[in-house]
C-alpha cells in the first residue's frame, strides 16, 4: 500500500511540480521546500491532490512540515489517514 | 524626453545610419528629428518638444561649434543653473535646458554633472578634445546603450537603435538570461542582447580613440549602522521630508506643455498628485488603470483621491485579455524577457494619456525604495526576528500579517510560512539575507531551463554576481538599508524604472517625472533611522507622518497594496490570443533552443487548467512567453534581427 502511495505521489509531485526534469534525484527524505519543488501555492496543490485521490479530508492543523514535506512523510500521513476509521 | 543615437569612429554612410537609428527610437521624440555629422563623429536625435518649444531643437551645438549634445530627459534645476552661469558671463540663445548643460561643460568639464538635478541620458560630441562624453542620470531613469564594432563605438537611447549597424545583430546572452529568471533584470552593463551593454546609472563614459573609461559620478550611500543619526527628532524629519519632497514636485512640474499625474490609489502617487495639484495652472489632469479582477483592482481609491483632488480625472480599463492583445507590443519595447505582465497595463496607460494630448505625467514611483515600502522589508524583518528564535513556534505567527492580499498564504501553517520564507536555516549574516527567498523563489523558474542553455551556463549563479557587485560598506549598514539599497540600486534601474517606466512611457512618447526619486531627497531619505522609515510593520512610516494632511485618512492610513496584474490567466482558456500558442508549442520551443519544449508544455496544460497558479508557475510563463517573444521579434526564426525590430 505504501509502495503504491508513495510511487503516486513521486509521480504527481514530478509531473506537477518538477514539469518531467528527471534531472532531480528526488530521494524520499529530500525537503521538498528546501530543495525549490514546491512553492507555498505548491502545498495548496498537493492537499487537493490528496483530497482528490485519495478521498481523504486534510485538516488545517495537518498542513505542516512535518506531515507533507518529503515523499515519504507525504506517504506516511496519506496512510495513517486511509488506515484510520472514518467519523461521522 | 527623447531619444538619440549616434557613433564615434570612422563610419561610412554615417548619414544614412544616423537617419535609421534615429527612425528606430521616433516614438520616443515624435515632434522633431535632427542630426549632427562631424568627422568621426555623428549624433541623431528624435524630439519630444517639452521645454524650449520653439528653440530646443538637437542636436545642439554652442556658440562656438566645439560643443554638440544631444539629450534625453530633463534638467530640473535648469532655471536655477541658467541664472548662475548667467552671473558667470553666459550668454544663452535658447530657452531650453539642453543648452544650459553646453554651458556647464564649458564651466566645469564633466564634473557639471554633480549639479545636474534631473533624469538624463546624453552624448555630448567635445570635438576641441576629440571625445564623445556620454552620462546617465544618478538613479537610472533614462536608458544608454551601447557596443561596439572594431574601432568604432555606438550607443542610444534604446538597443533598436544600435540594431541598425551593420554588423549588429541581435543574440540573446545566456548569463543575462539566468539573471532575469533569477533577479527579474540583467546586471548592468549586461543586457538581454549578447555584446550590447548599457551605461550603468549615476556613471560616466569618456571615450576617445583607441580608449573606453567609464566611473561613477554619484553613489547610493547609507550610514554606518553604529554612527549617531543627524535625525533624531522625527516630527523635523518631516517638516524636513515635506519641503524637499515639495520642492523635488514643483521643480518637476517646469514645462511648457500641461503636466499630468498618475493616480493608482496608493500612497505615493496620491501624494505627488496632491502636491502637483495645488501646482498645475488650470487644474490638474490624472490618469489611472483599473481592472476587471477584484484582486488588482482599486479604482474606489482613485475615484476617491480624484474626487478628493478636483482632478480631471481619465482611466482605461485593463482585461486579461487586454493584457494579452498588448504583451508582444510590450516585450518590443522592454527589449528584455520578463517575469510578470504589470509593465502590459502601463503600455496602455501611457496610452490613454496620449490620447488625451499630455506629454508628461507625474508618477509615484521610487517611494518605495526611497522610504521602505516594499513587503519584502517588513518579512526580512520578520525573518531577522524569528531566526533570532529558530524554534519558537509563536514567531512565524508574524508571517501571516505580511500578505493579506495573497489569499493563498493565508491557509499556511505557521510553521510552513517559516519554511517557505527560511526563518529557520537562512544564514543572518548572508549579505543578500533579505532577498533570499525571493531570489530562491524566482530562480526556482530556471527549472525549464534546456539541458543546452544548463550547460552554457555551467553552474553560473547570478544571485552570487549580484553579492559580489555589493560596495565595500555594505556590510556596516543596517539589514534595512541593506535590503533597501538592493531594490534600489539593482531592482529599481533594471526592471521597475525600465520595464514599467521609460520603456512603458516612451512607447507612446510619455515622459514620466519621479518626485520620489530626486536625489537631494533620496541622500536625505537614505541618512534617516531605520525606525522612521519601518516603524514596527508600518511601512514609510516618516513620509505617511510627512503627507497626513494632504490625503483622506483612508488613503493616508491605507496599507500598502503592491502593484500587480493577471500573469498566466491572461494567456490561457478558450480566449487565448493564437500568438500564445505558437510561441509556447513545442516545436517553437525546440527551434528557440533555450527551454525544455517537454516541460514548457506541460506548464501551459497546468496553468490553463489551474489558472490560479502560484508565484513560481506565473513566472516561469511569464517569463518563457516572453523569452519566446523576444527571440521571435529581435531574431526571427533564422537567427537573424527582424527589420520589423
Amino acid at each position: 500500500m505504501s509502495d503504491t502511495i508513495r510511487d503516486s505521489v513521486k509521480a504527481f509531485v514530478v509531473e506537477n511540480f518538477l514539469f518531467g526534469d528527471t534531472n532531480h534525484e528526488l530521494s524520499g527524505t529530500a525537503s521538498l521546500i528546501e530543495n525549490g519543488v514546491i512553492d507555498s501555492t505548491g502545498v495548496l496543490e498537493l492537499v487537493a491532490f490528496i483530497e482528490d485521490r485519495y478521498g481523504i479530508t486534510v485538516a488545517d492543523a495537518d498542513i505542516v512540515p512535518a506531515n507533507l514535506d518529503s515523499l515519504d512523510r507525504i506517504s506516511a500521513f496519506i496512510a495513517s489517514k486511509v488506515a484510520a476509521p472514518v467519523t461521522a | 524626453m527623447c531619444g538619440f543615437g549616434g557613433y564615434f569612429g570612422a563610419v561610412r554612410d554615417g548619414r544614412e545610419l544616423l537617419e535609421r537609428m534615429t527612425a528606430a527610437i521616433a516614438h520616443r521624440g515624435p515632434d522633431e528629428q535632427g542630426l549632427f555629422i562631424a568627422k568621426d563623429a555623428g549624433l541623431g536625435h528624435a524630439r519630444l518638444s517639452i521645454v524650449g518649444l520653439g528653440d530646443g531643437q538637437q542636436p545642439m551645438s554652442d556658440a562656438t561649434g566645439e560643443l554638440t549634445i544631444a539629450f534625453n530627459g530633463e534638467i530640473f534645476n535648469y532655471v536655477e543653473l541658467r541664472e548662475q552661469l548667467r552671473t558667470k558671463g553666459h550668454r544663452f540663445r535658447t530657452s531650453s535646458d539642453t543648452e544650459v548643460i553646453l554651458h556647464l561643460y564649458e564651466e566645469m568639464g564633466e564634473d557639471c554633472l554633480s549639479v545636474l538635478n534631473g533624469d538624463f541620458a546624453f552624448a555630448l560630441w567635445d570635438s576641441r578634445r576629440r571625445r564623445m562624453v556620454l552620462a546617465r542620470d544618478r538613479m537610472g531613469v533614462r536608458p544608454l546603450f551601447y557596443t561596439r564594432q572594431g574601432d568604432r563605438f555606438y550607443f542610444g537611447s534604446e538597443v533598436k537603435a544600435l540594431l541598425q549597424v551593420p554588423g549588429v545583430s541581435a543574440e540573446i546572452d545566456p548569463l543575462a538570461l539566468d539573471q532575469i529568471f533569477t533577479l527579474w533584470a540583467p546586471i548592468a552593463p549586461r543586457t538581454a542582447f549578447r555584446d550590447i551593454f548599457e551605461l550603468e546609472p549615476a556613471h560616466l563614459m569618456i571615450v576617445q580613440q583607441g580608449s573606453v573609461s567609464t566611473r561613477p559620478y554619484w553613489s547610493l550611500d547609507y550610514p554606518d549602522r553604529e554612527a549617531p543619526s543627524r535625525h533624531t527628532d522625527e516630527r523635523a524629519a518631516a517638516e524636513e521630508l515635506r519641503a524637499l519632497l515639495t520642492e523635488a514636485t514643483r521643480i518637476r512640474m517646469r514645462a511648457d506643455v500641461p503636466v499630468g499625474s498618475y493616480l493608482s490609489g496608493g500612497l505615493d502617487s496620491s501624494i505627488t498628485s496632491a502636491l502637483a495639484a495645488g501646482m498645475a495652472p488650470g487644474g490638474l489632469r490624472t490618469f489611472s488603470v483599473t481592472f476587471d479582477s477584484a484582486e488588482h483592482d482599486e479604482s474606489a481609491f482613485q475615484m476617491e483621491m480624484a474626487r478628493a483632488l478636483g482632478t480631471q480625472h481619465s482611466s482605461v480599463a485593463c482585461g486579461e485579455g487586454d493584457i494579452a492583445a498588448v504583451f508582444p507590443d510590450v516585450i518590443r519595447f522592454t527589449e528584455r524577457p520578463i517575469l510578470r505582465t504589470a509593465p502590459a497595463p502601463l503600455f496602455k496607460l501611457s496610452g490613454l494619456v496620449r490620447e488625451a494630448g499630455l506629454k508628461v505625467v507625474l508618477t509615484g514611483e521610487g517611494a518605495d525604495e526611497v522610504f521602505a515600502g516594499y513587503d519584502i522589508f517588513k518579512e526580512a524583518r520578520v525573518r531577522r526576528f524569528c531566526g533570532r528564535q529558530p524554534g519558537s513556534r509563536i514567531r512565524p505567527h508574524l508571517f501571516r500579517k505580511l500578505y493579506p492580499y495573497l489569499p493563498g498564504l493565508r491557509q499556511q501553517s505557521a510553521e510552513y510560512l517559516a519554511s517557505f520564507f527560511g526563518a529557520g536555516g537562512a544564514a543572518l549574516d548572508d549579505p543578500l539575507f533579505s532577498h533570499r527567498p525571493r531570489l530562491d523563489g524566482t530562480a526556482a523558474t530556471k527549472l525549464f531551463f534546456s539541458g543546452d542553455l544548463r550547460a552554457t551556463l555551467s553552474g553560473y549563479d547570478a544571485a552570487e554576481e549580484l553579492a559580489s557587485r555589493l560596495p565595500e560598506a555594505f556590510s556596516r549598514w543596517h539589514p534595512l538599508h541593506q535590503a533597501q539599497y538592493l531594490e534600489a540600486r539593482f531592482l529599481l534601474p533594471g526592471y521597475i524604472l525600465s520595464s514599467q517606466g521609460d520603456r512603458m512611457a516612451m512607447a507612446h512618447g510619455i515622459e514620466g517625472r519621479f518626485p520620489f526619486l530626486d536625489h537631494q531627497l533620496v541622500e536625505f531619505a537614505a541618512g534617516l533611522p531605520p525606525e522612521m522609515k519601518l516603524k514596527g510593520l508600518v511601512e514609510k512610516h516618516i513620509l505617511r507622518e510627512a503627507t497626513k494632511d494632504l490625503l483622506p485618512p483612508s488613503i493616508s492610513r491605507r496599507a500598502k497594496q503592491p502593484y500587480r496584474a493577471p500573469d498566466s490567466h491572461s494567456f490561457v482558456g478558450t480566449g487565448a490570443a493564437d500568438y500564445v500558442q505558437a510561441a509556447m508549442g513545442e516545436a517553437q520551443v525546440a527551434a528557440g533552443g533555450l527551454f525544455n519544449p517537454r516541460a514548457v508544455a506541460k506548464l501551459h496544460e497546468k496553468c490553463s487548467a489551474r489558472p490560479a497558479s502560484g508565484f513560481r508557475d506565473n513566472a516561469a510563463f511569464v517569463g518563457i512567453l516572453s523569452t519566446q517573444l523576444w527571440l521571435q521579434t529581435f531574431t526571427g526564426t533564422s537567427g537573424r534581427r527582424s527589420e520589423a525590430a
